[in-house]
């Protein structure tokens, strides 16, 4: 008889994947506001971050009190213009209205020339400029002080050298050259980190919703009293999000190459290959949250929790090896950290799998020691 | 062969035991009732049965296998269904069908068959494209007992199945499960209805985690302890019920009584005559009230049995 085929049938491992997998696929064809929203959303995140975030400085606005008004003044303050990082937005007639220049945020640079400026340089003394940065804003007063001192040095060395009158050349010349990120574009630096911390976002919290959403309207429980196995349950869940995540990660790199003009200069394939690990990881971590998490709101909020330790001590805005020896050491345990490294790697240097095995494996390690906990915990609580 | 036979089954929440050596027996083809207050341990038991609990002492025979270590050749004989019918609210009937069709790994012309045969039983045909959150409490249940019956289980769990659902919707469904039993299906039931413990073929009742009674709803209520020796039961039909309430309360020859609508139910000194309790009534101000021996209704059983535990404790 028929009915006797389905006893015969013996559970597997992953019994209950198939079914489990074509219905987490129409949940999420049959919301098509949170697929909108969950693919919307970081391309959204992606242009404000891409468009807002500038860390280069340019163009500072400068304000100036020159009280030599001499030729030599002149010269010192084209030698400023002629950088780009300052624009000289206002002159000014004394010392306290440049002070106000840049309380009032009108100017973050202010420049005084003292009125004995030529004096002193003709006489042969030191003649003093003063530089005012505003400090609240860390980028813009590194970058100030940098460029001032060096173009006062080079000032002074001309001048040395023209007193002297042995050569009319600078001796050495610094030209640097930046590779990997020619104009030093923070879109380039920032967009491929960007990507891996937008994954992580949406795998992490699209998995630990999946599952207990289904915890909280008791529909878990009705599964746990089916053939379903753990392990079928948690892959058929895991692959329509993953299969998702793709796409957004696809999609995320077309607008990045084509919008932000950010070039690719390693393999596509082997970005995407690179990836696997990386999202397998972040679905173990999404079930490892599921697992005890009683409510979506906590599910969210734990979601949110792993967040902050990727955005910070991944290397995505602060580079690693500036942090202090602990939080290097924190960073080395994200895997984002490992996912950043590969996509800058790979999209700004064009570097292949021969330098980054390393990375890969250890993502691998870490995917398969977060699937491994997650399931046994899961398991456990299956009974 | 019975389809459930537990043998000193206990449960343990860590130090806490939620189900305290039970012996229990369901018949194949049976209508098995099992009632108890919440949190007496109801849901542990099937949850055991199916699996998903190990019993700490003890054992459990589901329709002949070990339940602390064939889960899985239980799960797939049996069906379950909860009390807030586990249905994902936005696939449609059909979808929901399909999906633990799927589950149990029916395929092929069985597969059709069984959806044919469950939407007939069920009479869900109207609304097979209609999405299981927009379907009302008594369609919810329906689908949900369609889907927890979907692979042709020998035995189901229906774990508080009427609760919420208005008295014709819990009608139609006990006549479903009648109809299923005739075909030879076991059910094990939870309920805090006492009408529709009476309709099943035996009852336990479970509290504080031990099961106190088990039988036939007659057997329960001649059980010694819900009638002792020299009591009688008697029921007063009156319209100033609460007042007369509490006068029959005071009286010394009354064990117990408890109010259902317009009549109180006494359990009494037998020797007292009907006409003495008239008599007090009258003298109380109550001329009214027609007064007859009753049996004891289920209700009257268990109220009785959980108030003589209350004392031991």
């Amino acid at each position: 008889m028929e009915r006797d085929d389905r006893d015969r049938t013996r559970t597997h491992p992953l019994t209950g994947m198939i079914p489990v997998l074509r219905k987490e696929a129409i949940h999420i064809r049959r919301d098509p506001m949170a697929l909108f929203f969950t693919v919307l959303i970081p391309v959204l995140q992606m242009f404000m971050i891409g468009f807002a975030i500038n860390t280069n400085v340019r163009n500072m606005p400068t304000a100036v009190y020159d009280g030599a008004r001499t030729q030599e003044s002149r010269r010192l303050l084209n030698r400023f213009i002629n950088t780009d990082d300052f624009e000289i937005t206002s002159y000014v007639d004394s010392e306290t209205r440049l002070n106000e220049e840049i309380i009032a945020g009108r100017a973050k640079v202010g420049i005084k020339i003292p009125p004995d400026y030529s004096r002193r340089l003709l006489a042969g003394d030191t003649a003093s400029i003063l530089i005012l940065v505003d400090g609240s804003e860390s980028s813009v007063a590194g970058e100030a002080l940098n460029v001032a001192n060096a173009i006062a040095l080079r000032e002074s060395i001309e001048r040395a050298m023209s007193v002297s009158a042995v050569r009319q050349t600078l001796p050495v010349e610094v030209r640097p050259k930046v590779l990997f990120n020619p104009d030093s574009r923070s879109a380039n630096f920032l967009i491929p980190g960007m990507l891996a911390v937008l994954i992580q976002i949406m795998t992490v919290m699209l998995t630990a919703l999946a599952i207990v959403r289904e915890r909280e309207r008791g529909t878990l429980e009705q599964l746990y009293m089916t053939p379903v196995r753990p392990l079928g349950l948690m892959i058929g869940k895991i692959i329509p999000y993953a299969v998702v995540a793709f796409g957004e990660l696809g999609l995320m790199l077309v607008f990045m190459r084509w919008f932000f003009k950010v070039p690719i200069q390693g393999n596509i394939l082997l970005l995407l290959l690179l990836t696997i690990p990386f999202i397998v990881t972040m679905l173990g971590l999404g079930l490892l949250i599921s697992t005890r998490a009683q409510s979506q709101q906590e599910a969210m909020q734990a979601a949110f929790g792993t967040m902050m330790p990727s955005i910070f001590l991944s290397g995505y805005i602060f580079p690693i090896n500036t942090m202090p020896k602990f939080f290097q050491i924190i960073s080395g345990l994200i895997p984002t950290t490992y996912l950043i490294d590969i996509f800058r790697a790979i999209i700004l240097r064009g570097a292949g799998f021969s330098s980054l095995w390393k990375q890969t494996l250890i993502l691998s390690v870490m995917g398969i020691i977060l699937i491994t906990v997650s399931s046994i915990r899961f398991r456990k609580k299956t009974g | 062969m019975a389809a459930i036979k537990t043998k000193d089954l206990t449960i343990k929440y860590g130090a806490f035991t939620a189900v305290d050596h039970v012996d229990l027996s369901v018949e194949e083809g049976e209508i098995f009732g099992f009632l108890g207050p919440n949190g007496s341990g109801k849901t542990t038991i099937i949850k055991a049965l199916c699996g998903l609990l190990k019993p700490a002492e003890g054992t459990g025979l589901v329709l002949g296998y070990d339940c602390a270590t064939q889960a899985a050749e239980i799960r797939q004989r049996v069906g379950y269904m909860s009390q807030n019918f586990s249905l994902y609210q936005d696939l449609t009937v059909n979808e929901n069908m399909e999906f633990y069709a799927g589950v149990y790994g029916l395929h092929g012309k069985y597969f059709k068959r069984r959806m044919d045969e469950a939407i007939a039983l069920t009479h869900l045909e109207p609304y097979l494209e209609r999405r299981a959150g927009r379907l009302s409490g008594g369609w919810k249940q329906r689908l949900a007992l369609a889907c927890a019956f979907i692979h042709e289980p020998r035995l189901m769990f229906l774990d508080e199945p009427t609760a919420g659902i208005d008295p014709v919707a819990r009608r139609d469904l006990w006549d479903l499960l009648f109809q299923l039993s005739g075909q030879g299906v076991t059910f094990f039931v939870t309920t805090h209805y006492m009408d529709e413990a009476e309709r099943c073929g035996r009852v336990g009742y479970i509290y504080l985690s031990k099961l106190i009674a088990f039988g036939t709803p007659d057997q329960l209520k001649g059980l010694p302890e819900v009638s002792p020796a020299g009591t009688k039961r008697i029921e007063i039909i009156t319209t100033q019920t609460s007042n007369a309430f509490l006068l029959m309360k005071s009286r010394p020859y009354v064990r117990s009584s408890t109010i259902f609508g317009q009549a109180i139910h006494l359990l009494m000194d037998e020797q007292v005559s009907l006409d003495q309790v008239k008599k007090d009534l009258l003298d109380g101000g109550f001329g009214k009230t027609e007064l007859r021996p009753i049996v004891p209704s289920l209700e009257d059983v268990f109220v009785t049995l959980t108030n003589a535990l209350k004392e031991e404790v």
